[in-house]
């Protein structure tokens, strides 16, 4: 399992002159769940936009799947099928459910998007029965399931969510990471998910990082990083249990 | 409202002083807002010193409107309105609608009767009857066929609003042989050019426009840019170089294409209100070197004496080959317009046809993609770069298509006709319809162009204000007050909502319940 998809080395990423990332190193493994926890203003997200491409890295390098993306543009990682579900959700707000779903099937041109379509319904079957729906009258985490299966209808290497479990109630938490799980047990998806909620990722993950002011401060495996002191004092203790 | 029903008698005696307080108050800011605007004019007498005209009269009418309308509306419109969402106690019914009460069958006669009846003999009675008293017969006339036509519609209009826009083509290819059979070949002249190809204009333009604002959510308000460069290319290179129409129509869209790239590159990181300052500029940057590049543009004098269009190399003149010697009809220029009319509704409908498949095309889907959210576009692996300069060039084309007939149509082009305001009045009929929905912005182009056309046949407003009221000028009024009427009552525009352009098969009825969305 040694097997390396996603490779961030050394990176900075810089707003204008404020430095938001100072030398991030992470490491993805094909068929893996990896997590990065943090607080706010960590630069989690600034992290999963790097990888994307927007902003780029000012140093360092990202490598994914042996090739060099640090300098591509956006789509054209897209294309490379890393498939992201970015902070905020980000459907489209006017197009249904139905539309939406095929808007994250352009690169194949549609050509599996029945068969698809009709895996992301039994993941999701609360997607099925608001197909006709306009993406903006859907409800908090109805929006947020149908911005994972819309990632997942890129048919991705890597899929990159940004806090799936945002404003979210605690039973759809569950039913989400266990749709990441079974995704991962089924078809070896490798995920690398940034959450709030650390006690869930960490439990769900194989692996996770601690980041923060933009510098990742711990790692190692999950349960590790639970039974942490550290990690317990700053990101569980008086949280889920 | 409340009191209303537990002491009628005061209650409408209230009812009335408030309505009279209202209507006095909206008399008063009447006064204050048009005393300097309508009241007084600065005009040159003979000695070409400047006086002022003092028009009390037209004040006088305006602030009457302003207070009569208001006291109406307090006194009876909103009671009214108020009483139409009560149910019938002993029914348990709501009282019929507006409508049905309107459109009454005998009603329905009674007009259709007058209408055929002043269309037919109206003619002969004017002739003999003083000027005022025909220009109220017109304005009957006008009432009875719009209240016909409206009864019919009102009738079947189940039927036509599922059909809308079939029927709307069958009426469309049937409107210059209704209109030559009804007011002969001299009098079809200003209903098929002034209202058929004077609106089917701005439809395209509009239906062109529509592709980057509407779909792709770039706001354009340069847009008469290329129709100016359509128009120009047509004109130029046909007078320089002697090419014909046919030739000549798709090279002015490519051209008009290739000048919607050039404004891409520089506006493509640009959104919202940024891009449509640029675009601006834009249209008045090729408006200014139409002005100034005088060798080849002629400047201000414009292009004049541009060749006609001919069908299948059939030229509309009176020579002895053309158009009307060869049908054995008498030679008249109605029968050109009628051809500039079946070509402007060709070209309209391309327009519409290519829009409807390309909006159900990877390209199309990226347009509105990227009118929602650009970010989320890019991490889907769409170019955004490529889509923006499709959704510029595409529009520009038919831009360029539209000003190559404008050209052909009216033989002559300056840069006088692509003012800003026609950019304006183009996005304005877009966003009236509901951005988006061809339907509705054919039906605002037909409303607002329509209007405007109307009020220049409006004698019956010079014979009220008096000679010098000038009803033309009236126009960007219209245009105002269509706006706010529209935008309180359908903020979305005529056609709000926006038709999906895929399903699943199996879809079910539930679902299609989900999708209604509301105000705002
Ligand atoms: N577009 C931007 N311009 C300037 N600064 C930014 C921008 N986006 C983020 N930052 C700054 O970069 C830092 C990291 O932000 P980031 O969004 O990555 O945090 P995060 O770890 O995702 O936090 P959260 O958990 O609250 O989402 C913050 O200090 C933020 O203010
Ligand atoms: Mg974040």
């Amino acid at each position: 399992m040694s097997d390396m998809l996603l490779q961030v080395k050394a990176v900075e990423t810089y707003y204008g002159n404020i430095r938001a990332l100072g030398g991030v190193d992470v490491e993805v493994n094909k068929g893996e769940i990896v997590c990065m926890i943090g607080a706010n203003g960590a630069g989690k997200s600034t992290l999963m936009m790097t990888i994307c491409g927007s902003p780029q890295a000012r140093t360092g390098s990202v490598t994914f799947d042996g090739q060099d993306i640090t300098h591509m543009p956006t789509h054209e990682i897209a294309r490379l099928r890393i498939a992201q579900s970015p902070e905020g959700r980000r459907i489209f707000p006017r197009m249904t459910v139905y539309e939406n779903l095929q808007m994250g099937a352009s690169l194949d041109n549609l050509k599996y998007f029945n068969e698809d379509v009709e895996k992301i319904f039994t993941l999701f079957p609360r997607l099925k029965e608001r197909q006709a729906q306009r993406g903006g009258t859907l409800s908090g985490g109805e929006q947020q399931m149908l911005s994972i299966g819309r990632a997942l209808m890129a048919r991705p290497k890597l899929l990159l969510l940004d806090e799936p479990s945002l404003g979210l109630a605690p039973l759809i938490v569950k039913q989400i990471f266990a749709a990441i799980k079974v995704l991962n047990k089924e078809q070896g998806l490798t995920v690398f998910l940034v959450e709030q909620n650390a006690f869930a990722a960490l439990k769900l993950s194989d692996r996770g990082y601690v980041m923060v002011n933009g510098k990742v401060t711990m790692s190692g495996s999950g349960k590790e990083l639970l039974a942490n002191p550290e990690v317990r004092a700053a990101y569980l203790e008086g949280g889920h249990h | 409202m409340a009191n209303t029903t537990s002491t009628p008698v005061s209650a409408d005696s209230n009812l009335t002083a408030r309505a009279l307080r209202e209507g006095f108050y909206a008399g008063l800011i009447s006064l204050g807002l048009f005393v300097l605007f309508v009241g007084l004019k600065t005009d040159q007498n003979i000695l070409n010193e400047l006086i002022l005209v003092q028009r009390w009269g037209l004040l006088a009418i305006f602030v009457a409107v302003a207070a009569v309308g208001r006291f109406a509306m307090v006194a009876y419109i909103r009671p009214f309105m108020e009483r139409q969402k009560v149910t019938n106690l002993v029914t348990g019914l709501l009282p019929d609608s507006v409508a049905t009460r309107f459109f009454k069958l005998p009603v329905f006669i009674a007009a259709a009767v007058i209408g055929l009846g002043l269309m037919i003999f109206g003619g002969t009675i004017s002739a003999s009857i003083s000027p005022t008293a025909g220009a109220y017969l017109s304005l009957i006339r006008g009432a009875a066929v719009v209240y016909t036509l409206a009864s019919v519609f009102f009738y079947f209009r189940a039927y036509i609003v599922a059909n809308f826009s079939m029927l709307a083509i069958i009426a469309l290819i049937l409107y210059p042989p209704v209109i030559l059979a009804l007011t002969g070949v001299q009098g079809s002249l200003k209903w098929v050019d002034n209202f058929g190809v004077q609106i089917l204009i701005y439809v395209m333009l509009a239906w062109g426009l529509n592709i980057v604002v509407g779909l792709a959510g770039l706001l354009d308000l340069g847009y008469v840019a290329f129709y100016a460069v359509g128009a120009y290319s047509y004109a130029l290179l046909s007078s320089y170089f002697g090419l014909s129409f046919w030739i000549l129509l798709p090279l002015a869209g490519i051209l008009a294409a290739f000048w919607g790239m050039i404004l891409g590159f520089p506006v493509l990181r640009l959104k919202g209100d940024y891009l449509a300052i640029v675009t601006l500029a834009f249209g008045e940057i090729i408006r200014l070197v139409l002005i100034n590049w005088t060798e080849v543009t002629k400047g201000t004098f414009g292009v004049s004496g541009i060749p006609k269009a001919t069908l299948f190399g059939i030229k509309f003149d009176a020579s002895k080959d053309g158009f009307a010697a060869l049908m054995g009809l008498p030679m008249s220029s109605a029968y050109y317009k009628i051809f500039l009319f079946y070509l402007i509704l060709a070209l309209a409908l391309l327009t519409a046809f290519v829009s409807i498949r390309l909006r159900r095309m990877p390209i199309g889907r990226a347009w509105e993609a990227l009118r929602e959210d650009e970010i989320a576009c890019r991490s889907l692996g769409i170019n955004t770069v490529t889509t923006k300069l499709t959704a510029f060039s595409i529009g520009a084309m038919f831009g360029g298509f539209a000003g190559s007939f404008f050209a052909v149509r009216q033989g002559f082009v300056s840069p006088e006709s692509f003012v800003f305001l026609e950019s304006a009045i183009i996005l304005a009929i877009v966003v009236l319809g509901g951005m988006g929905s061809l339907v509705g912005i054919a039906v605002a182009a037909a409303v607002m162009i329509g209007g405007t056309e109307l009020l220049r046949e409006m004698s019956l407003l010079k014979q009220i204000f008096g000679e010098d009221f000038t009803p033309e000028l009236y126009r960007m009024l219209l245009f105002g007050i269509a706006m706010i009427v529209v935008m309180v009552w359908k903020p979305r525009g005529f056609v709000g909502s926006r038709e999906p352009t895929a399903f699943l098969r199996e879809r079910k009825s539930v679902s299609g319940s989900f999708t209604k969305e509301g105000h705002g």
